[in-house]
């Protein structure tokens, strides 16, 4: 109890609480948001590496052997091994989030959320396989 | 079968105090009691100083918002079963400024649900002897959803953006919006795009998706926001690669 609180009729004297610096923590929702903001850093991370390794490439056989016993240190296998985890949690969170922001309407229904997300994962798929296919011929 | 429950209760009340306390009370425990019963009982029975908000005891009204164990929830809807054994505690929604115990003031929303126009405007209105402005049920359809808010605001409770930066429109105010962009009799959809562009407005939104969660009513305001942002982000694209296309 404070003596000095003066109370004016009519003239609500407000409390305001100052949001914390920890309000993520405060429930799971909270975490996981800023969780998946973080990711953003990694997916940089991975994809300053991809075009060092590509500078790599291009400056001839011995910088790209130089570049890949680089890549074998721990340090490097630790990041690209975090960045993946980090980069799969960005990818599934964004992608279940896609029917919110896209509304298909066909034949005067929306079309359930599962399709969209799942078009998502198919084309994630369909690419992967790509990718895949024209790294191993290679 | 608890007998009664314990209610942590926070009190405010600025004549006597500079800062919030918490009371703490005993209630008998039933079954079909929800939080709301329980404050009634303590104002009825124990304290009769105790405020807070409510009115329609159905999940109608929308005033009956408060924290409910750290959750924004309408109490008439937060049945006491789901908090045992308990303590259960009932603090004023946050992020809002607190006037006295649980009832915060709303001016604030007030305002910015004013700046996005919820309303139907029309470039010309018809006569009155053309009769109705008719909607196909698809029509309807399209803007149902979000024209079940009952502005409770425990969206703008569970938004840490709105509890960060208070001048973010917030996400009730946008599926508000929303609601009239998508409304086939309504013609001002590229003024409220407008008005949500503007610095406080919807991309202030990081989707961090709580807003949907808490909503009683299944609005999705996190969708509202995500579906006006796609609309503003074509717009622009619209707008510096065909200039003329979007006057």
């Amino acid at each position: 109890m404070s003596s000095e609180t003066q109370y004016t009729p009519y003239h609500p004297k407000w409390y305001r609480r100052r949001v914390s610096v920890w309000w993520w923590l405060q429930n799971r929702s909270y975490a996981y948001f800023v969780l998946r903001e973080l990711t953003s850093v990694f997916v940089g991370l991975c994809a300053l590496l991809l075009l060092w390794h590509l500078r790599a490439l291009v400056q001839g056989p011995e910088t790209h052997a130089h570049f890949l016993a680089q890549m074998r240190r721990p340090i490097f296998v630790a990041l690209n091994g975090v960045g993946l985890l980090f980069i799969l949690f960005h990818t599934i969170t964004w992608f279940n989030l896609a029917p919110k922001a896209m509304v298909v309407r066909l034949g005067g229904k929306r079309v359930p959320d599962w399709t969209i997300a799942g078009l998502n994962y198919v084309a994630w798929l369909l690419l992967s396989v790509a990718v895949a296919a024209v790294l191993l011929r290679g | 079968m608890a007998e009664t429950v314990t209610l942590e209760v926070t009190r405010y009340r600025p004549e006597q105090e500079s800062e919030p306390t918490c009371q703490t009370y005993s209630v008998p425990y039933r079954k079909d009691w929800v939080v709301l019963d329980a404050l009634n009982y303590i104002k009825d029975q124990q304290d009769g100083s105790l405020s807070y908000r409510w009115s329609c005891r159905m999940g109608v009204c929308g005033s009956c918002g408060m924290m409910v164990n750290g959750t924004p929830k309408l109490t008439c809807a937060a049945f006491l079963s789901d908090y045992l054994p308990g303590p259960v505690r009932v603090e004023p929604l946050q992020f809002f400024p607190v006037i006295r115990d649980l009832v915060v003031d709303v001016t604030d929303f007030m305002q910015k649900l004013k700046k996005v126009k919820p309303w139907i405007i029309r470039k010309e209105e018809k006569p009155l002897t053309d009769g109705e402005y008719l909607q196909t049920h698809d029509q309807l359809d399209r803007y149902k959803q979000f024209s079940m808010c009952i502005n409770c605001m425990l969206c703008y409770s569970a938004c840490p953006i709105y509890g960060l930066e208070q001048s973010f429109i917030g996400p009730a105010a946008i599926a508000l919006a929303q609601r009239y962009n998508l409304d086939s009799r309504d013609e001002a959809a590229r003024e409220r795009l407008e008005i949500l562009s503007e610095h406080d407005g919807l991309w202030q939104c990081t989707f961090v998706g709580e807003c949907s969660k808490v909503c009683p009513k299944s609005v999705d305001p996190a969708g509202a926001i995500q579906q006006l942002k796609l609309t503003g982000a074509v717009h622009w694209f619209q707008s510096v690669l065909l200039p003329w296309g979007t006057r």
